[in-house]
């Protein structure tokens, strides 16, 4: 019991530390001072005191889709796989409900942006719609070599990839790893597929979505979308870290990923200039070449292709 | 030719001017710019007159001409065969409600309440409309996010593909040529610092320009220099700033902050010459109001050889790095045929290959001792005129390094003489933007009755629409900031 209480614990503080280690990153490479990692979860407090500004154009879609949309990626999270590989509710097919909870998420948050009917929101809503839907192939074939290199259909298979530490299994684990990377990237709009800094309505994609939301909505906006992000990061994790280990250090070696992740992506964000929109979709594209060359890996293994 | 040709900075007796009717003048305005020059002004004046003013750059001169209007109501418009008259001739029918016959877009430009046609409003206009299923408008402003001026983007989008941009100004209209003429015989140089907040020195110096014309005072050159390297620094501040928000909107955040940081360096530098960081109270007719000493001259060297050389390494990273480079080029080209047509000016026209500035066409001031090698690039595309400022800024660099080094010994101010009655004067400068042109007509008292203003913003933001045809709408952003055109520079 206490575990799972720590487990939630940990699935709660954690998506506001990521946010704060990403933004101290970037205040690093601007050469700013930059806010304390913890500021999010002031953020976050900020925003609930606040009231809530309704579009009178909107119906009560509006008001539930942030809710909705919390508890979809909040069930995604449970259903996730933590440190050690285990999740707070595992079953057979969750990374299935998995990968729907996080589209069912999206649907209620494009819904909520189209029924404001500001030409932002709408063009905000298609442009996520357009460029996430590409990463659900490669999600899927991700977890399919996942299945096919463990024989189970469920989260707990991911460590079987590369337990006997054979250098092609390790190689897909990674190849999958990186592609649960950009999916980070995408699923978070982060640079450079969005830029969650700008203040210019027309180059966004998520932020144009939410400009409507405000008050204690904004914040669980704000929050689903960084849950998402960490939550990527722990499938991530799990294909990077070893199995075998024992729990403390397991347990230690993914929270160090999962902040290892946030630090890389402050660094892309810093780095490097953001995707022209038409190009967005062949970078997303990409993770599902990263996927397919990872599956064929495990395919190449498991016919005595590869010794 | 029929025009009365003088130069930059001078004056001529309205007595003396060439005056034509209408038809003739149009004929001579349209076959003369048929032969390169420029239209650089186009306003009624007193006496019931056009008066007309051409550049001549090849030649360092300014041909001058006017024509009675005496009660006309129509003429034939120049802009079918000389595409780049048509905001001249939109602000003039704005003006004086005389119609410029087979004027293609005969759209307010900035719905002053003096207008003679009051029908004609801001909310009443009839934008372009596109029409289609798949086709969709986004209407961006005129309040923004951010801390920018207010103008109406309108686009005509096909999915994210932008057909045509119309943009709609004139929220910051607040009479600045009106308040120059109605204090006509004080001296305002402060009003012309607010004519744009971003080009101080360089309306300050189109300002002293005609008044120094007027009243035939000559500057020392020890003021000469001092101006210049206060438009130079100027120039640098603002490119560098330009800079940073150019790496701002395409989400590179290093070259954001590092740019950033020292336009603040550049800034506080003017703020040695001059107490203000924006060059605001030093220029006024008959010289400038404070000197330079050696320390400060020693200071002003090194402060911006240092912030020089932080931005010389940042602009090497930027102008390398992949994926800042797939975002700036070939994105919002502009022809040099374009720039040419409807009469782009400045740094936009330099980076599509067109060498226009007026330091090196029509020297003034210090450039007279001082030779401009006038930068351009080819591409026309948010990379060349990103580029093309940072070949800027270290041109000014140089010349500020240069100034301060031999600054000429002698006076900083002389007071100027009383205005020369009947007169018309003409004052070009070139800011960071690109040519400002000042141009004041004097009563028979000595003073100032009509006083005409242009920014090269007037000039450049048809180029900016014209520049977004066929482009992605993600981009308007920095397309938008590669030009960076003054709101208030073009309302007045």
């Amino acid at each position: 019991m206490t575990t799972i209480t720590a487990n939630i614990l940990f699935i709660l503080i954690m998506p506001f530390l990521f946010i704060g280690v990403i933004n101290r990153v970037k205040s690093f490479w601007a050469g700013r001072q930059g806010p304390s990692v913890i500021q999010p979860f002031f953020d976050f407090f900020r925003l609930l005191k606040k009231g809530v500004v309704l579009s009178r154009a909107t119906t009560a879609l509006f008001y539930w889709a942030p809710i909705a949309a919390f508890i979809a990626v909040l069930a995604a999270a449970f259903i996730a796989p933590m440190a050690g590989g285990r999740s707070i509710l595992a079953f057979q097919g969750d990374m299935i409900v998995f990968i729907y909870l996080l589209g069912a998420a999206k649907f209620v948050n494009i819904a909520s942006a189209m029924e404001t009917g500001s030409s932002f929101e709408g063009m905000g809503a298609a442009r996520e719609a357009a460029f996430t839907s590409l990463i659900e192939p490669a999600f899927f074939i991700i977890m399919g070599a996942s299945a096919a290199a463990s024989g189970v259909m469920d989260f707990s298979g991911i460590r079987a990839m590369a337990a006997n530490h054979e250098a092609s299994g390790v190689l897909a684990a990674v190849l999958c790893g990186s592609a649960l990377f950009i999916m980070l990237l995408t699923e978070g709009s982060r640079v450079p597929v969005d830029d969650p800094n700008t203040h210019l309505e027309l180059t966004m994609i998520h932020e144009v979505m939410v400009l409507d939301n405000s008050g204690p909505d904004l914040a669980l906006i704000n929050y689903s979308s960084a849950l998402k992000m960490f939550v990527i990061a722990s499938v991530m994790a799990n294909f990077l870290i070893p199995a075998g280990l024992n729990p403390a250090l397991a347990g230690a070696l993914f929270a160090a990923v999962i902040l290892l992740s946030a630090v890389i992506a402050g660094c892309v964000e810093s780095l490097m200039a953001r995707l022209r929109m038409s190009h967005v979709p062949q970078f997303v594209f990409f993770t599902v070449s990263i996927a397919i060359v990872a599956f064929s890996i495990v395919l190449l293994k498991m016919s005595g292709g590869l010794k | 030719m029929g025009f009365k040709v003088i130069k930059n900075n001078r004056t001529v007796k309205l007595k003396d001017m060439a005056e034509m009717p209408l038809d003739t003048l149009r004929h001579r305005i349209i076959s003369s710019c048929l032969k390169g020059r420029r239209l650089i002004g186009f306003f009624a004046g007193p006496h019931e007159k056009l008066y007309v003013m051409l550049a001549d750059d090849a030649g360092s001169t300014i041909l001058t001409a006017c024509a009675p209007l005496n009660s006309i109501k129509h003429y034939r418009s120049l802009t079918p065969d000389l595409p780049q008259a048509h905001m001249f001739e939109r602000e003039f029918y704005e003006e004086t409600g005389i119609e410029p016959i087979g004027h293609p877009w005969l759209k307010g430009v900035r719905f002053p309440e003096d207008r003679p046609d009051l029908n004609s409003t801001m909310e009443s206009y009839k934008f372009f409309k596109m029409e289609g299923e798949e086709v969709h408008e986004v209407a961006v402003g005129p309040v923004h996010a951010g801390i920018i001026e207010p103008g109406h983007f309108r686009f005509m989008c096909h999915g994210e593909r932008v057909y045509h941009l119309e943009i709609q100004l004139g929220y910051q209209h607040r009479g600045v040529e009106g308040l120059f003429a109605k204090h006509g015989n004080k001296l305002m140089p402060h009003l012309a610092e607010s004519i744009t907040g971003d080009t101080v020195i360089g309306h300050a110096q189109a300002y002293c320009g005609v008044i120094e014309a007027l009243s035939g005072t000559l500057v020392t050159r020890r003021a000469h220099a001092i101006r210049g390297a206060a438009l130079e620094l100027e120039r640098a501040a603002m490119h560098t700033g330009d800079l940073s928000a150019i790496c701002g909107d395409v989400a590179y955040l290093i070259g954001n902050s590092v740019f950033g940081a020292n336009r603040t360096t550049i800034i506080n530098t003017s703020m040695l010459l001059t107490g203000s960081r924006f060059g605001r109270g030093l220029l006024k007719p008959g010289g400038v109001v404070s000197d330079i000493n050696a320390e400060t001259a020693a200071k002003v060297k090194k402060n911006i050889s240092a912030a020089y050389e932080n931005i010389r390494i940042m602009a090497h990273e930027m102008f390398s790095a992949s994926s800042v480079l797939s975002r700036i080029q070939q994105t919002g080209v502009l022809q040099k045929q374009t720039v040419m047509e409807a009469g782009v000016i400045g740094f936009a026209a330099r980076a599509s290959g067109v060498a226009l500035d007026s330091r090196a066409d029509h020297p003034y001031g210090i450039y007279n001792y001082m030779p401009i090698h006038k930068h351009t690039m080819d591409s026309g595309d948010v990379f060349a005129r990103s580029y093309l400022r940072f070949l800027e800024i270290q041109q000014s660099v140089e010349l500020v390094k240069e100034l301060m080094d031999n600054l000429p010994p002698g006076a900083i101010w002389k007071e100027p003489a009383a205005l020369e009655p009947d007169s018309f004067s003409v004052s070009m400068a070139e800011g960071w933007r690109g040519a400002i042109v000042h141009a004041a007509i004097t009563d028979k008292k000595g003073s100032i009755c009509r006083y005409k203003i242009k920014d090269p913003s007037f000039n450049n933001w048809y180029g900016l629409a014209l520049s977004l045809r066929n482009e992605g709408i993600s981009d308007f952003p920095v397309i938008n900031k590669s030009f960076n055109l003054s709101y208030c520079g073009n309302d007045l």
